[in-house]
């Protein structure tokens, strides 16, 4: 990149600008710079907007304990564990697609970012039989919500939280799989250069973050009380 | 321009970290550590969230400016849950000893009766 750059600190007229340049940034660090603060930025609102979430659930986690012990207890601990591990390793593949964007792998770009979004497919089955299990179950708040005991009532709080939470990030696991396609498919036209990789960096921002809001979910919804305190 | 680049082995030993954490997670939560459980999971989970921003996320080799922004959000979502629950996990004290509750006594010792239209459901099914 130092070559562009030179060429380009002379005068704006003939010049050899690199291609990514936008021409409201000095330098390709600067644009590079831009963007990541915009992503994070970006970051920011959403953990406000899941953090409202967690707000909610903490108090009603407070004001009924028991409802939200049994409650829990429904939830498939194997599935849940499981699916921790899936999205884990799929930001371990994300982080080498950005790394093999760094060092110029363009093929290995496309290979790791398909395997980020094999394993968020492997993710989103998962919630699908967990969800179908809930509406077979009852589970689902509503008309048609069932729940054995004297808990139903704060136990239908419990799950609208469920689904509330779950489905908002498996909405953000399903834009980050459209996110990955289009990387995916610009990597293969060979878009990258070890200079110019901003959108395969950014784009993992995103997944990674919502990698981190299911490592907060896991315990909060699935391992409320396995040990039986409130049992 | 490519910034920072981390050995493959490091994102190895971070996925291996974050692999044992949720193990420990887990197993944790079958033990009854009694109302400890709930900050031991939470410490948890923080200390694997850390990891991701920090090497997966590169927040450890940004920008002072990057990691001004990272610890933004962490702030305000300390002032989100922080303010909130100050306000309602002291509705039920009382406002000097001896003297009479705050505002909101009791929302949380309400016992949670089973309210008619669950049960009916429950009942149905």
């Amino acid at each position: 990149m130092s070559d562009a750059i030179a060429a380009h600190a002379g005068s704006h007229g003939t010049h050899a600008h690199h291609n990514d340049l936008q021409h409201h940034f000095d330098s390709l660090e600067q644009q590079h710079e831009a963007a990541t603060l915009g992503m994070w930025l970006f970051l920011i609102t959403e953990v406000l907007f899941f953090g409202g979430l967690f707000l909610a659930y903490t108090l009603y986690r407070v004001w009924y304990p028991v409802a939200w012990a049994e409650a829990s207890r429904e939830l498939d601990i194997v599935l849940g564990a499981f699916n921790t591990a899936v999205l884990i390793g799929s930001s371990l593949t994300m982080a080498f697609a950005v790394r093999a964007a760094q060092t110029g792998k363009q093929r290995a770009t496309v290979v790791w970012i398909l395997l980020t979004m094999a394993l968020g497919l492997v993710f989103l089955i998962v919630k699908y039989f967990e969800y179908k299990e809930k509406f077979e179950h009852h589970h689902v708040p509503g008309p048609n919500f069932a729940f054995e005991g004297p808990q139903a009532g704060p136990a239908q709080i419990y799950f609208s939280l469920y689904f509330l939470m779950t489905g908002l990030h498996a909405t953000h696991m399903i834009i980050g799989f459209v996110i990955m396609a289009v990387i995916a498919w610009m990597a293969h036209k060979k878009r990258f250069t070890p200079e110019w990789y901003t959108p395969v960096e950014i784009s993992g921002l995103y997944w990674h973050f919502v990698d981190i809001v299911w490592i907060f979910l896991f315990p909060l919804l699935y391992l409320v009380d396995r040990a039986g305190h409130f049992a | 321009m490519a910034g920072h680049i981390s050995p493959k082995s490091t994102y190895y030993a971070v996925f291996a970290a974050l692999m044992v954490g949720t193990a420990i997670t887990v197993a944790v939560a079958f033990v009854n550590l009694g109302s400890f459980n709930f900050p031991v999971a939470i410490g948890i989970a923080i200390t694997k969230a850390t990891l991701v921003i920090l090497f997966f996320m590169h927040a450890k080799y940004s920008s002072r400016l990057t990691k001004l922004f990272v610890g933004t959000a962490f702030f305000f979502l300390v002032v989100l849950l922080g303010l909130s629950l100050t306000d309602y996990l002291s509705r039920g004290l009382k406002t000097y000893p001896g003297g009479a509750a705050g505002a909101g006594y009791g929302v949380r010792t309400e016992a949670p009766a089973a309210e008619p239209r669950s049960a009916g459901a429950a009942a149905e099914h």
